[in-house]
């Protein structure tokens, strides 16, 4: 089989308990069984991580770079979201 | 579990060695029943209390003096949902519903802070909420940050970013009133008077009275005791409050040198149970408010459901 046409599968590695999973990389696999079976075999021969996440990149859905402005934008003029907006004497400002 | 043959269960003996060596507990590590219950419980209380926690707030959106003081309002109630979405979904990694958790609330089998059964009477409330209650909050939350569970433990470092603001604003907004006229700072002093043992009660019974407390602490669920927590949060508070010219609405907090501590005195314990029991000022309004929510928010979700299997039906065609 060509191996361009197996699915692609991303991969999501938890380095320690505790800690979130995050995405190292993708590769290519029939299923998600073989997918974490190349997982283990690729991205963790060194001990880096506990627990593996694999999930069919097609399963994703992105926001695009483009849409940032409409889509993600009105953070920017709120500035009162932010701790640091507030002003306060300096022997509480450590709150 | 198999206790016939009294052979001590592995699968035991491998969990109490991670909680021994501060490693977090996941969602697919094996775990007693008991601790399952009891994590559950503590979160579920917790998003509640987050979701909950809006009303008395809520209250104040329409009324805020300026539009300023509103849009802050509105960002940090915006906030306390967020934060309920996030307990609930790591709640949820034990294998329930957010349905099922939230049933148990409008039956009354699942608490939340008895603290949001208080009325929120004036503009200065809202300061004092966000001070006060946010601020007794955050003790026990930078305390979760190192729970047991791994789910519980990542929502509370995400809430504790968060949770700043809220305190700082609160603080800003008691501490304007408090140098305005003679009236204002009157009704910051008033409010002070109302909400601070209430603050002081977020934290539970005293360490020998709880429930809860020594299973928790065994498995480090909870890393600090109700009444280390407590004295924090007085230790904190009260510079804070002299700061402003507001009295504590205690005759016997004093510094004790010793300690290096405020001794203060005895809480209302009565009153706290009147109010975990269900008869606090505002208990039935809070649930039938959350009741009615949920039911008048129904056709949104039926039309949300109905447009995406329209969507699916014209995707298939």
């Amino acid at each position: 089989m060509n191996q361009q046409n197996l699915p692609l599968f991303e991969v999501f590695i938890r380095s320690n308990r505790g800690l979130d999973h995050r995405h190292v990389g993708s590769l290519h696999a029939e299923d998600p069984a073989q997918a974490m079976d190349y997982a283990r075999d690729v991205y963790l021969r060194r001990s880096e991580g506990v627990s593996i996440w694999v999930v069919r990149s097609s399963d994703i859905t992105a926001s695009q770079e483009s849409d940032v402005e409409s889509f993600l934008d009105p953070m920017d003029d709120k500035p009162y979201r932010h701790a640091t907006h507030y002003k306060l004497p300096k022997e509480v400002d450590n709150m | 579990m198999t206790e016939t043959n009294n052979q001590p269960d592995p699968r035991l003996a491998a969990f109490e060695d991670k909680v021994a060596n501060d490693q977090r507990i996941e969602p697919k590590d094996w775990m007693p029943d008991a601790f399952r219950k009891n994590v559950l419980r503590q979160m579920s209380q917790h998003a509640h209390s987050e979701v909950i926690g809006m009303q008395p707030e809520g209250n104040w959106i329409t009324r805020a003096p300026t539009l300023y003081r509103k849009v802050v309002l509105l960002a940090k109630i915006q906030d306390e949902g967020g934060h309920g979405l996030y307990l609930y979904s790591a709640a949820e990694t034990l294998g329930t519903s957010r349905e099922d958790m939230v049933q148990a609330l409008h039956d009354g089998k699942a608490k939340y802070a008895s603290i949001f059964n208080y009325p929120s009477l004036t503009w200065a409330d809202i300061g004092m909420i966000g001070w006060l209650v946010d601020g007794a909050a955050i003790v026990n939350q930078v305390s979760l940050q190192r729970t047991s569970y791994g789910p519980y433990s990542r929502a509370m470092i995400r809430i504790c970013k968060e949770e700043s603001f809220h305190q700082r604003q609160g603080y800003e907004a008691t501490m304007k009133l408090a140098q305005g006229s003679a009236e204002q700072k009157a009704m910051a002093q008033d409010s002070l008077n109302r909400w601070w043992w209430p603050s002081l009660m977020m934290f539970g019974p005293h360490d020998s009275e709880s429930a809860h407390s020594g299973q928790s602490m065994k498995w480090k669920l909870k890393r600090e005791s109700n009444d280390v927590l407590r004295q924090r949060f007085v230790d904190q508070t009260v510079p804070q409050a002299e700061l402003i010219g507001l009295k504590i609405p205690d005759p016997e907090l004093k510094w004790n040198e010793e300690r290096g501590s405020y001794d203060f005195g005895e809480i209302d314990w009565d009153e706290f149970i009147q109010v975990i029991s269900g008869n606090g000022p505002c208990n039935r309004q809070r649930l039938q408010h959350h009741i009615r929510a949920k039911k008048e928010g129904q056709w949104v979700r039926d039309a949300m459901h109905a447009y995406e299997l329209k969507r699916q039906a014209r995707d298939a065609a």
